[in-house]
């Protein structure tokens, strides 16, 4: 029998010392022996009332398979503790059992959201190792891709979070916009999602004429969208009172928890890689860095609309810097042939390039053949290679061991360092403002868990 | 470039990875050299930009054999730093008003096989204040896997230690809770050494047989 078993007992017993009364002044105890502590939790009130919920991992709203583990205290939350790794799907160890080239065809499937900044990051990673520029016109296209990209995922941090807090016209809205990036993708790329498009040494393919006009009338679209974004939520008081002074995390806080992209931004730091630390470019475009001081729920919504409108702006120069060229360097040692046309089978495949490796030069053959199969060497060495992703910083840390395989490489994921946050935005607030908080940092579990 | 140094390490043998098969070009014997066996050279000092100065603010603090060796490649500065003195030396690094390295971006590992101290723990860091970059290296042998946490000094290490923890088996000395993170709890092994196989099941595909990744013929 326990100590607090006792406590108990003592109460119980019809005793002529010890039994509790009530009197005016509320109840008296009598205590005889045992452990005051004990005895002090064993009548509190509140401790009682103390509840694990356990949220997730499959639950609408943890964007994924995130798992909350919250304690309770009536509707407050005194701590929490998130539990993670359920799609975690080993893509660092699978790239080590591929070239270097395939690698893309996996970090693209890590932030299922926003492809392209992973496979941007590796690749910048690859050709940094290698020591390669890639042409101007490539670096304009990963630009104009990557605004894209940023567009259709703040979309849709909107469109859940809106989903979440109970604003469902905006998800509805939100999706049917990245939906129409989505299809510019497709245009670009063939796929929608995960495409691998850009590649070490450049891009894939070219972007096609239609696709031009696609990402124009989108530009020319989505503005007047936004304007009824923020028209339908920024004046809507329930999204106010849901989103204002909640998941509050102030800049000395996001640098302590390595939080980094829109979430530091909204706590008033101007620190976006693009400004900071340029790559693909990025110091020839001309941008704001949007941010508020609320630090709040609300601050990084304002935030994430704004990026938009300047991933637009970018978008609109991009297009204008496109210039006619290469897409892939030139060394026949890296690149896959670029210039796909697309086939009477659905496939993309460069004409040229296979009429001179069959028909033409035996050379060329064994050298496609030998490029494809074994890939090509890196030089020994490591890098750390930074990009601003929708989320925040996206590192790759690549390390070569000068074969054809990359020998590690680590994603520094947003999602997984700003997910560390969570307990620091939203113990000692309200369950529904967990929610809130942790559809503000915007995870997506696939980058967090990889 | 200090192309002379490169810790990493599988041994190559013949020209696909075969060993032992029907050869019949030669190639099969050449045996590559390792570039990431053998001693750590340090690049030759001054280094240029800002790495002296980094070095000369953290060398003040901490004794000049608190860098056991410095690399500069492609641009980037690597300090190789005991296992032991990592919290110390990222304490200075955060703290002093020359260094300034307020965020930490990364915590990695990397597992070098053929080292002695095989299992590296590799610290990126960033100083917003002077925009500069650095990354600070351990190394620890695989009996013995202990290096001192860095939570203390930057919480954001927190889960990314108990991911180096759970890919690489790596102790951190000092870490709250240092749990598996990505991998159930109950899992044996750490996955990213790379004695750990890869798995995965041979799939037949119209009478042939495709084999796992880590089974297929290796073109190294």
């Amino acid at each position: 029998m326990t100590a607090t078993d006792n406590a108990h007992d003592i109460f119980a017993q019809e005793d002529a010392y010890a039994a509790e009364r009530e009197t005016t002044e509320g109840k008296v105890y009598t205590v005889t022996g045992g452990d005051w502590d004990e005895l002090v939790a064993a009548v509190d009130p509140v401790n009682d009332e103390r509840l694990i919920v356990n949220l997730g991992p499959q639950h609408p709203s943890t964007h994924g398979v995130l798992r909350l583990v919250c304690e309770m205290e009536g509707e407050t939350v005194r701590s929490i503790r998130p539990v993670i790794g359920y799609l975690h799907t080993g893509i660092e160890k699978n790239l080590e059992y591929r070239t270097w080239t395939q690698g893309c065809t996996f970090v693209t499937r890590a932030d299922y959201l926003a492809p392209i900044f992973n496979e941007v990051g590796y690749c910048l990673a690859v050709e940094k190792l290698l020591g390669v520029t890639v042409p101007e016109r490539a670096d304009v296209i990963r630009v104009i891709m990557m605004e894209l990209n940023r567009i259709s995922s703040h979309l849709v941090a909107l469109a859940t979070t809106g989903m979440e807090l109970g604003a469902l016209s905006m998800m509805i809205y939100g999706f049917r916009d990245r939906e129409k990036v989505l299809d510019i993708f497709e245009a670009v790329s063939g796929l929608r999602m995960n495409m691998a498009y850009v590649r070490p040494g450049g891009v894939a393919q070219d972007l096609p004429d239609d696709a031009i006009r696609m990402i124009r009338d989108f530009v020319d679209y989505m503005p007047k969208g936004l304007d009824d974004y923020e028209g339908l939520l920024s004046g809507n008081a329930i999204w106010q009172e849901r989103t204002q002074g909640v998941a509050y995390l102030d800049v000395s806080g996001c640098l302590a928890l390595g939080v980094t992209g829109p979430v530091l931004r909204s706590a008033g730091l101007p620190w976006d890689l693009r400004k900071t630390m340029p790559y693909c470019g990025y110091e020839d475009y001309d941008f704001d860095v949007p941010t508020q001081t609320g630090a709040d729920a609300w601050a990084r919504y304002l935030v994430r609309l704004d990026e938009i409108r300047e991933s637009l702006k970018i978008i609109e120069q991009g297009l204008a810097k496109l210039r006619p060229g290469p897409v892939m360097v030139e060394d026949k040692k890296i690149a896959w042939p670029a210039q796909l046309a697309l086939g009477a089978d659905g496939m993309g495949n460069s004409l040229n390039h296979i009429r001179h490796i069959m028909s033409q030069s035996m050379e060329a053959l064994i050298h496609h053949f030998k490029l494809v199969t074994e890939g090509f060497r890196v030089p020994a060495g490591q890098v750390y290679t930074a990009i601003e992703a929708p989320r925040g910083e996206l590192g790759i840390h690549a390390v070569s061991d000068g074969g054809t395989r990359p020998f590690r490489v680590h994603m520094r994921e947003p999602s997984f360092v700003n997910l560390q946050a969570i307990p620091a935005v939203s113990e000692g607030g309200l369950l529904a403002d967990v929610i809130a908080g942790g559809a503000s940092l915007d995870p997506v579990m696939g980058g967090c868990d990889r | 470039m200090s192309g002379e140094m490169q810790p990493v390490g599988q041994e190559a043998q013949g020209l696909f990875g075969v060993s032992g098969s029907g050869d019949t070009s030669g190639f099969g014997g050449l045996v590559r050299p390792n570039p990431t066996a053998g001693e750590l050279v340090s690049t030759p000092e001054p280094l240029g930009g800002y790495f002296d100065e980094v070095l000369a603010a953290l060398r003040e603090t901490h004794g000049d054999e608190v860098t056991r060796a410095v690399v500069v490649d492609r641009g980037e500065l690597t300090i190789y730093i005991a296992p032991d003195r990592t919290a110390e030396v990222c304490r200075t690094m955060r703290d002093d008003e020359s260094l300034r390295f307020e965020l930490c971006n990364s915590v990695s590992g990397v597992d070098y096989p053929s080292q002695a101290n095989r299992l590296h723990v590799v610290y990126h860091l960033t100083s917003m204040t002077y925009r500069r970059v650095v990354r600070l290296e351990t190394a620890v042998s695989a009996d013995t896997p202990v290096v001192a946490s860095v939570t203390e000094v930057y919480p954001t290490a927190d889960w990314q230690e108990r991911e180096v923890y759970d890919m690489f088996g790596v102790v951190f000395d000092g870490h709250p809770h240092l749990t598996r993170i990505l991998m159930p709890d109950d899992w044996e092994g750490h996955p990213q050494r790379k004695d750990y196989p890869l798995g995965g099941i041979s799939v037949e595909y119209k009478g042939a047989h495709v084999p796992p990744p880590d089974e297929r013929r290796a073109y190294r």
